[in-house]
C-alpha cells in the first residue's frame, strides 16, 4: 500500500447531541468519499446494533478511514471516530477523543446547543482538539442560523463565525465539510522511527476474527507477525493482522504514526484488554507508557430477574456475552425471596441500564424484571468501619450506622422557557440545590446539585414528560454528603418483599411509600383473604392499604354443555397464575412488583 | 391407560342421555345457550328422524348401557308436540336397556299454553318436569324478556304438579335494582310452592348477550360482589331452614329428590349428548372422550343427515383434562369429591399443602371416608378454591 504522509492524516471525532445529525452526517462523509458503494450504504453505517439505529443513537464507538482528495490536489486519510452521544457513555467519549486531534460540533439549526453537547465539547476542548462548527438542518423551515451561531459563542465560547452551513441531510455543502477538516484540523505528530507506542482506544470480540483491538499509533510502527507488549497488563500477544475500517474492513500491512486501526492476535478475551493501555513492541519497548485513561466506574445498580425462573442459566450466559463487550458493566448473582435467582449489575446510568436490558431480552429473548435502581452508599459504622452498599438488602441494623453518605451530582439543564417552571419544581421536589440560572435566548440553562439517588428514579423520564420532551440533561458526580436515609420495606401480607425495599430520604418515603402501596392494591388481584399492603421504616408503618378479600366467586350454572369451557378457563387461570410470583400465600402478578418499581413520586 | 380403565370399570358409572332442542319462540336477553328462533314452522318430523339416526349412530360407537337419566332441555323443548317426545323416548329404548327407575325430566316454559301439554309428555314418559319460572313479579319477567305473567308460571306449577310425580322450577336472583328484603319475600314465595327441588342462580351477564351490551354501556347495574353475596347467603340460610339445603351452588332438594340427571354431570359420570350443540362425554375402550355436536339447527340437520352424527368434536381427554373436569364439577356438590378417584384419573394426589392451607381458614373439610368438600364459606368463591386446589 501506499504509505501517506503522516501530514496528510486527519483524526476527528464529530460531537452531537442525539438526533442532530451526527449518524447522517457521518453516512454522507462515507458516500462522498467512495467508502461504500449506494447499494451498500444502510442509515448509520456505523451504529452497527439494531438498538443504535432504532434510538438513532451511538453506544459503542465505531471508526472509519476515508480516503479524500482534496482541493489542494493532495490525497488525504481522514479517520472518522464516532462518539456516543449519552452521557452515560462520557468514558468512550473520552478515550474517543484521545485518539483525535479535532473535532466537529454539530448542532441542529432549529435547535441550538443542548446540554450534552456542552458535556461533549469541553471535553473536547480539554483533550486540546481543534473544534470546527457545523450547523445541520439549515434548509428547515425552522432553523435559526444567525441565533445558533450566536447561541454556540456565547454558551460555548467558540468562533462560530466561519461555521459550516450543511444539510446532512440532502448532502447540501457537505463537501465543504471535508475541506474544513484537512484545512481546519491539524495533523497528527508522531515519530516513525521511534519505538512502538500506540493507545488502546476500544476491544470488542468478533465471532469471526476473535477479539479485535481498535488502536491508535502514537510513534513507531505497528505490523504483522510482530511480538506486542500492553504495558500496564505486561502480558505479550502475537499479532496476527492489521488493519482498518473503510467501514469495511481492510487488512495493511502496516500501521504507521498517526494511524487509526485495529490489530488482532493471540488475544483470548476482551477481558485481558485495558483501554487506555499502552502497546509497545516487546523487542524495542517505548520508555514511557501513556497516561491512560480513568475508568468507567458503575454508578447505578439493580436487581435482574428472569421472569421465568428457568431462564436464569440463559441470563447468566447472556449477561457473560453482553460483558465480553462492554467492560462497564459488572454483575454478581443474587437470590431474592420474591423473585428468585438472579443478578445484581452496575451500570454507568441509566440509558446503560436500559440499554443493556433492552439488549438481554431482545438478543437473547429473555423477560426480565429490574429491580428499584440504586445508587453507592458509603456508611459509617459505629464500630468505627467503614463500608459500601448498593443493595438495600444489605443495609445493617439502624443501631449500627453512625453515617449514610449518599453520591450527588452537579446537573446541566438546557429547557425552552416555557417549560422551566416544571423544570424547577422537579429539581426542588427531588431535593435539589440550585446553582446557576442563564438564559440564552428563549433557552434557559440551569445547574443543580441533586443527590443521584433521586436522579435513578425516574428522574429522566419525568424531565422529558414535564417538557414534552424539550429539556435535555446532562451530569457529572462530585462528591459524597451526608443523608437522612432510611430503609423502607414494603410488607405483602406482613412479609416483606426484598425486591422492592429501598434506601430513600427521611422527608421523601412516606409519599414514596404510598404511591407504591396503592400501586399494589391496584394491580394485587383478590385472594380468598384479605392482602393487607404496608410501607414501614423498621418496625413504624407510614402507608397501609388493604386487598379486599373475595366474596363472591362462583359459575351459577355449570352443566353438561359447560364443562368444556370451564376446564378451558381454568387452564387461564393456571398459565396466569404460573405467571405471579408466590410470595408467603399472596400470589403477586409480575406487572404490579413493575409498576411499584416505577411509580413516580 | 390400563389404571384408569380399571377404575373406570369398578367404580359405579351411571349414564344419562341429553337431548337438545334448541328453539325458542323468543331470546331471552340474558341466556346464552344454544337457541334460536325461527319464524316459519319447524319440520319436526325430519329433526325426530335426525335424533333417531344420532343416538344409533352413538350407540353402535359405545355399545350397551344402561340408561338411568334422559333430559331434554333447550332452547325450549315444551315446543315439542309430545309424540316426538315420545319417539325419542322409543329410540333411546330401542339401543340401550332403560332402567326402570329411569328420571325422565324436560325442561318447560311456564305458559299457559305448554301446560296444555303436560299430560301427554307424562303420557310419553316423561316423569320430572323443570320449570323456567325465573321470576315471581311481571315486571322483573318482563325485564328478563320472558312471555308469561307470574300467575301463568303459579298456573303451570299446579298443573305440573297434578301431571308429574316430580316437578322443579328456577328462579333468577340477583337481578338488577333487587334488594336483600324483595329476595327474602320472593324466596319465602318460591319456597311455598316448591315440592322436592328448586335451581336457584345469580343472574350471571354471559359474553355477547344483550344485557352484556347494556352491562358494558352502564345501563344495566347488577348487585355488586358484596350485595351478591349477602344474596347467595340468604339464599342458603332460607332453602336449608324449609328442608331444601342446596346439593349443589345453585341447586336446592329434599334428601333424595336431587336431579339424577345433573348428578351425573357433577359427578362426572358418563352421558351422550344429542342435538344441535349438545355435549357428551363418552367411555370408549377405557378412554373418555369429550364429544360435541354442530350448534346450529340445520347444519347440525344436514350433517347427521348426511353422516349419521352431528359431532365437530370428539377428543379423548388427557389425565390432567379429566382430573380438572372431575374437580370443577364434584366440588360444586355438597357431598364433595372421593380423593382416591381424583388421584386415580389424574395419577397424582391433590397437594396436602394447599388442601391443609384452605381447610386452615374454613373452605374445605375431609371427611373420614376420604372425601373432600367445601364448605359453606368456601362456595362462594369456589373459582377461586378450585383454582387453588387445580394449580
Amino acid at each position: 500500500m501506499t504509505t501517506v504522509p503522516i501530514d496528510n492524516i486527519r483524526n476527528f471525532s464529530i460531537v452531537a447531541h442525539i438526533d442532530h445529525g451526527k449518524s447522517t452526517l457521518a453516512d454522507r462523509l462515507i458516500q462522498i468519499t467512495g467508502g461504500l458503494q449506494d447499494r451498500e450504504m444502510v442509515e448509520q453505517v456505523l451504529d452497527s446494533m439494531d438498538i443504535e439505529r432504532e434510538r438513532g443513537i451511538t453506544i459503542k464507538a465505531q471508526t472509519v478511514r476515508l480516503n479524500y482528495h482534496a482541493n489542494d490536489g493532495k490525497d488525504y486519510i481522514l479517520n472518522l471516530m464516532d462518539t456516543p452521544g449519552h452521557v452515560d457513555f462520557a468514558y468512550e467519549v473520552s478515550r474517543s477523543l484521545a485518539a483525535c486531534e479535532g473535532s466537529l460540533l454539530v448542532v441542529d439549526a432549529s435547535q441550538g446547543v443542548e446540554a450534552q453537547t456542552l458535556a461533549n465539547v469541553y471535553a473536547a476542548l480539554d483533550s486540546n482538539h481543534e473544534v470546527v462548527p457545523i450547523l445541520n438542518k439549515v434548509d428547515l423551515p425552522a432553523a435559526e442560523v444567525a441565533k445558533v451561531k450566536q447561541q454556540i459563542e456565547d454558551v460555548i465560547g467558540l468562533d462560530a463565525s466561519n461555521a459550516v452551513e450543511i444539510s446532512a441531510k440532502t448532502g447540501l455543502n457537505v463537501p465543504a465539510v471535508l475541506e474544513a477538516i484537512v484545512t481546519r484540523l491539524p495533523p497528527p505528530k508522531g515519530d516513525r522511527d521511534a519505538p512502538l507506542k500506540a493507545l488502546l482506544v476500544d476491544s470488542w470480540y468478533d465471532v469471526y476474527l476473535g477479539v479485535v483491538v481498535l488502536v491508535r499509533i502514537i510513534d513507531g510502527v505497528m505490523k504483522k507477525n510482530m511480538r506486542i507488549r500492553m504495558m500496564r497488563t505486561n502480558a505479550t500477544y502475537d499479532v496476527d493482522r492489521v488493519g482498518f475500517f473503510t467501514p469495511k474492513l481492510t487488512q495493511a500491512e502496516e500501521l504507521g504514526p498517526g494511524e487509526i486501526g485495529f490489530l488482532t492476535g493471540s488475544i483470548k478475551e476482551v477481558a485481558d484488554t485495558r483501554v487506555g493501555d499502552t502497546l509497545t513492541d516487546d523487542r524495542k519497548p517505548t520508555a514511557e507508557a501513556l497516561p491512560g485513561f480513568r475508568p468507567a466506574i458503575p454508578v447505578v445498580f439493580c436487581g435482574l430477574f428472569p421472569v421465568d425462573a428457568n431462564d436464569f442459566e440463559t441470563l447468566r450466559a447472556a449477561m457473560g456475552k453482553l460483558r465480553l463487550n462492554d467492560a462497564s458493566f459488572s454483575f454478581e448473582m443474587e437470590t431474592s425471596a420474591a423473585l428468585g435467582f438472579g443478578f445484581r449489575a452496575g451500570f454507568l446510568g441509566l440509558l446503560h441500564l436500559e440499554i443493556i436490558q433492552e439488549r438481554l431480552e431482545r438478543e437473547f429473548n429473555l423477560n426480565l424484571i429490574a429491580t428499584a435502581p440504586s445508587v453507592i452508599y458509603k456508611m459509617k459504622l459505629t464500630n468505627g468501619k467503614e463500608i459500601e452498599i448498593h443493595n438495600p438488602v444489605d443495609m445493617p441494623d439502624p443501631v449500627q450506622i453512625e453515617e449514610i453518605q449518599e453520591p450527588w451530582i452537579e446537573a446541566t439543564i438546557m429547557t425552552p422557557d416555557e417549560y422551566l417552571g416544571s423544570v424547577l419544581k422537579l429539581c426542588q421536589d427531588r431535593r435539589g440545590v440550585q446553582k446557576e440560572l442563564t438564559y440564552v435566548g428563549a433557552r434557559a440553562m440551569v445547574k443543580y446539585e441533586l443527590p443521584l439517588n433521586e436522579v435513578v428514579f425516574d428522574f429522566y423520564d419525568r424531565l422529558k414528560s414535564v417538557s414534552k420532551g424539550y429539556a435535555s440533561f446532562d451530569y457529572h458526580l462530585t462528591d459524597f454528603r451526608v443523608a437522612d436515609l432510611v430503609k423502607m420495606q414494603i410488607l405483602v401480607n406482613a412479609d416483606p418483599v426484598d425486591a422492592l425495599s429501598m434506601l430513600v430520604h427521611r422527608t421523601r418515603a412516606e409519599a414514596r411509600g404510598r404511591a407504591m402501596v396503592e400501586k399494589l392494591k391496584e394491580l394485587i388481584p383478590p385472594h380468598m383473604f384479605q392482602v393487607p399492603i404496608q410501607a414501614a421504616i423498621g418496625g413504624k408503618v407510614i402507608a397501609r392499604e388493604t386487598v379486599r378479600a373475595l366474596r363472591k366467586d362462583v359459575t351459577a350454572k355449570c352443566y353438561g354443555g359447560d364443562i368444556s369451557r370451564k376446564r378451558k378457563l381454568l387452564d387461564k387461570q393456571k398459565e396466569g397464575k404460573k405467571k405471579m410470583r408466590q410470595y408467603g400465600k399472596v400470589e403477586i402478578p409480575q406487572e404490579a412488583f413493575i409498576a411499584a418499581l416505577k411509580v413516580d413520586v | 391407560m390400563p389404571d384408569i380403565l380399571q377404575n373406570n370399570s369398578v367404580e359405579k358409572n351411571d349414564f344419562g342421555v341429553y337431548v337438545h332442542w334448541p328453539f325458542c319462540l323468543s331470546k331471552c336477553p340474558y341466556c346464552d345457550f344454544n337457541s334460536h328462533v325461527r319464524h316459519q314452522a319447524i319440520d319436526e318430523t325430519r329433526f325426530v328422524k335426525a335424533f333417531e339416526t344420532e343416538l344409533a349412530t352413538t350407540a353402535a360407537r359405545i355399545g350397551a348401557r344402561t340408561v338411568s337419566t334422559i333430559f331434554f332441555g333447550g332452547g325450549t323443548p315444551s315446543l315439542m308436540q309430545p309424540a316426538t317426545v315420545g319417539t325419542i323416548l322409543d329410540a333411546i329404548g330401542k339401543h340401550w336397556n332403560v332402567s326402570p327407575t329411569v328420571e325422565v325430566t324436560l325442561e318447560a316454559n311456564p305458559t299457559s299454553v305448554e301446560a296444555t301439554r303436560f299430560k301427554g309428555y307424562r303420557a310419553a314418559g316423561v316423569n320430572r318436569v323443570s320449570l323456567g319460572v325465573q321470576a315471581l313479579n311481571d315486571a322483573q319477567l318482563k325485564s328478563l324478556g320472558r312471555m308469561h305473567t307470574a300467575q301463568e308460571a303459579l298456573d303451570a306449577i299446579a298443573i305440573a304438579r297434578s301431571a308429574f310425580d316430580r316437578y322443579s322450577f328456577d328462579l333468577i336472583y340477583a337481578r338488577p335494582g333487587q334488594t336483600e328484603a324483595e329476595w327474602r319475600e320472593e324466596l319465602a314465595r318460591a319456597i311455598s310452592e316448591a315440592a322436592e327441588h328448586l335451581s336457584l342462580y345469580q343472574l350471571t351477564i354471559e359474553d355477547g348477550t344483550p344485557f352484556a351490551a347494556l352491562h358494558a354501556a352502564g345501563k344495566l347495574a347488577i348487585p355488586d360482589p358484596e350485595l351478591a353475596r349477602i344474596l347467595y347467603d340468604v339464599t342458603q340460610e332460607v332453602t336449608a331452614a324449609h328442608g331444601l339445603p342446596s346439593y349443589e351452588i345453585s341447586n336446592h332438594a329434599r334428601i333424595g329428590a336431587e336431579s339424577r340427571h345433573n348428578l351425573i354431570y357433577w359427578r362426572y359420570h358418563e352421558y351422550a349428548g344429542v342435538g344441535p350443540g349438545a355435549h357428551g362425554r363418552l367411555l370408549i375402550d377405557g378412554t373418555r372422550h369429550a364429544t360435541s355436536t354442530e350448534r346450529r339447527p340445520e347444519s347440525w340437520l344436514m350433517r347427521v343427515e348426511a353422516g349419521g352424527d352431528g359431532l365437530v368434536e370428539d377428543e379423548s381427554l388427557t389425565r390432567e383434562e379429566m382430573s380438572d373436569e372431575f374437580l370443577l364439577m364434584g366440588l360444586r356438590l355438597a357431598e364433595g369429591i372421593d380423593t382416591a378417584r381424583y388421584a386415580a384419573l389424574s395419577g397424582r394426589s391433590l397437594e396436602g399443602a394447599r388442601i391443609a392451607a384452605l381447610a386452615g381458614v374454613g373452605f374445605v373439610e375431609e371427611t373420614a371416608d376420604g372425601r373432600l368438600r367445601v364448605t359453606r364459606t368456601g362456595f362462594p368463591i369456589l373459582d377461586a378454591v378450585v383454582a387453588d386446589l387445580a394449580a
